[in-house]
């Protein structure tokens, strides 16, 4: 009972009160918002990133999670604190430390620059952030599905003469494809969703690079709430239909 | 030779699990590593796998030097005690797992896997998945798919140790008689001495890293090098500072020659066998006698008893501790 209560409070209400004074004065106002071309172009950076983010997340974070499951190494403990850093360091501070090295004033960032290439206040800049933040979900999620499965079944493919690569893509990576498919999940939600990091390396650029979640904060401090709202509740729309997705393609009897 | 160890060594840290064991298996037989849990067979067995490197030592499989090789290019067969099924694929596609991997033609790997899931009655079962399975089924069906691609050797790691004891008994004369069809060189690790003497047409006895002796059950059983494969083998009691076969002491109600004057502590009747324990000065002592033979002595708690070891009897002098 508390229980619900505490959801009621915390989720139910907050989102659906957005969701109320998206809709209170008809579909008309949520479409002209969402349909203006500064908010087109935010949704878009939204998923372009998300969507970059996800899938280097998705290769790494596997690959990193066999690491440290399946091999010994020096310096692995240290590198599973590191994996962890994003969770516990601010957005805002990682934001920041991506400018100190990919910025005009940093080392990389000039050389870059050099080069023609523009990092920080530009979307290279804001995929790095948005991996940086979302990097050890799928780690997370994948590295104990992998100890559970254990080694045997891996070991029983090689004696059938497997090779590793055969090895995983026929019987690490069935075993694991929930694990991963939970993380690209959350790696995809918290993506669509960062703010602190993104706004940092951003430089906030309206129409340039400007995401959804900044478009919904900037509409916001302009007086705009029915835009700020729409985007909003696009947002949580998209996050939704992610979930029911998963939720619809995974088959009952499996665990 | 199918299969040849030579002073193979292995240690995981400080632990010597396998310490300069060389053995011969030769082709087409079916071999028991016994011992002790922990004494260091399995690590021999993942060994001639090539599922753990040796620190010293070579392993020849078929004549061929395969130390270096990996598991991949041995051409060995493994099961697993805990089956190893590939959870995500039928019974079916497991069978199929290896003759996939070598890529041969759809309709022989079809014909190929309808015989193995006969040769150990699954054929019902080919679309089923390994989670349907009962633990006795998965385990046939691991063996299947270690058999699919006609292995030279055939290496089972305590295959029937997490099965309950009916199906293991099942599994076990099902296994004797699967080697006498399919004559595949064939080793299994295991702790239980009886499946060992049932099974096996040799077994080697392996205790603290080494080789202990190495024999056909009988000669295990008859001739056992020491105290150890003595009492790992069979009951024993110690009689008069060496260790005996309890079936091979003699009772007698009056003094014979060679007999140590004792005294009736306890009669348990265990079916068609008899088990008396005596006390006689040397210490307790038990004996094995038939039915017959205990209603002719009318041995009750308390009776004077005198005992000796049959003439014939196989004695090993016993070392401290056992």
């Amino acid at each position: 009972m508390l229980a619900l209560a505490y959801l009621a409070l915390l989720l139910v209400l907050p989102v659906g009160l957005v969701l109320w004074r998206t809709v209170e004065h008809g579909a008309g106002p949520v479409w002209h918002a969402l349909t203006q071309p500064n908010a087109i172009h935010a949704f878009r950076l939204t998923v372009t990133v998300a969507v970059v983010a996800v899938v280097c997340n998705t290769i790494f974070g596997v690959g990193l999670a066999v690491l440290l499951v399946r091999h010994n190494f020096p310096g692995k403990r240290v590198l599973n604190a590191v994996v962890d850093l994003p969770l516990a360091v601010s957005p805002v501070v990682v934001g920041l430390a991506l400018i100190l090295v990919y910025g005009p004033s940093g080392g990389v960032g000039r050389w870059l620059g050099d080069h023609g290439m523009r990092v920080i206040f530009a979307v290279p800049g804001m995929v790095l952030a948005t991996i940086f933040v979302s990097l050890p979900l799928v780690v997370r999620e994948v590295a104990p599905v992998l100890e559970e499965i254990g080694t045997e079944q891996e070991q029983a493919a090689w004696t059938l003469g497997a090779s590793s690569v055969q090895t995983f893509r026929r019987v690490t990576l069935p075993a694991i494809r929930w694990a991963v498919a939970y993380g690209v999940v959350l790696t995809l939600a918290r993506a669509l969703g960062e703010y602190g990091a993104v706004a940092v390396v951003s430089g906030r650029v309206v129409g340039k690079t400007q995401t959804a979640t900044l478009f919904v904060e900037e509409r916001f401090q302009n007086f705009d709430q029915s835009a700020a709202y729409a985007m909003a509740f696009a947002l949580a729309v998209l996050a939704v239909v992610v979930l029911l997705a998963l939720n619809l393609l995974r088959p009952s009897e499996e665990t | 030779m199918a299969i040849s160890v030579r002073h193979v060594s292995k240690s995981f840290g400080t632990f010597a699990a396998v310490h300069d064991v060389s053995v011969d298996i030769p082709s087409g037989t079916l071999t028991a590593l016994l011992g002790p849990s922990g004494g260091g067979k399995s690590t021999l067995l993942r060994i001639i796998a090539g599922l753990e490197t040796p620190d010293a030592g070579t392993v020849e499989i078929a004549g061929t030097d395969s130390t270096a090789l990996p598991p991949q290019r041995r051409n060995v067969g493994f099961v697993f005690q805990h089956y190893a099924a590939f959870k995500h694929m039928t019974v079916a596609r497991n069978v199929a797992f290896g003759l996939e991997i070598r890529k041969r033609p759809k309709a022989e790997t079809r014909r190929r896997v309808q015989e193995l899931l006969e040769l150990v009655h699954l054929e019902q079962f080919a679309d089923r998945y390994p989670a349907q399975l009962s633990g006795g089924q998965r385990q046939r069906m691991a063996l299947a798919r270690a058999l699919a691609v006609e292995p030279e050797v055939l290496l089972l790691d305590e295959p029937f140790g997490a099965l309950d004891a009916q199906v293991r008994k099942e599994l076990r004369t099902w296994l004797r008689r699967l080697h006498d069809e399919v004559h595949v060189t064939t080793v299994f690790v295991t702790h239980d001495q009886e499946e060992a003497m049932e099974v096996a047409d040799e077994i080697v006895v392996i205790n603290n890293g080494m080789v202990e002796q190495i024999g056909t059950p009988d000669e295990l059983y008859e001739k056992p090098a020491n105290d150890f494969v003595m009492s790992f083998l069979g009951p024993v009691t110690r009689f008069n500072g060496t260790l005996v076969r309890p079936h091979d002491l003699e009772l007698f109600t009056t003094p014979e020659p060679d007999t140590a004057r004792g005294r009736v502590l306890r009669v348990v009747r265990l079916g068609f066998e008899v088990r008396v324990d005596v006390t006689t000065v040397g210490g307790e002592v038990w004996a094995q006698v038939t039915r017959g033979e205990a209603e002719k002595l009318g041995l009750e708690a308390g009776d004077e008893v005198f005992v000796r070891a049959a003439r014939d009897a196989f004695v090993v002098r016993t070392a401290v501790g056992v």
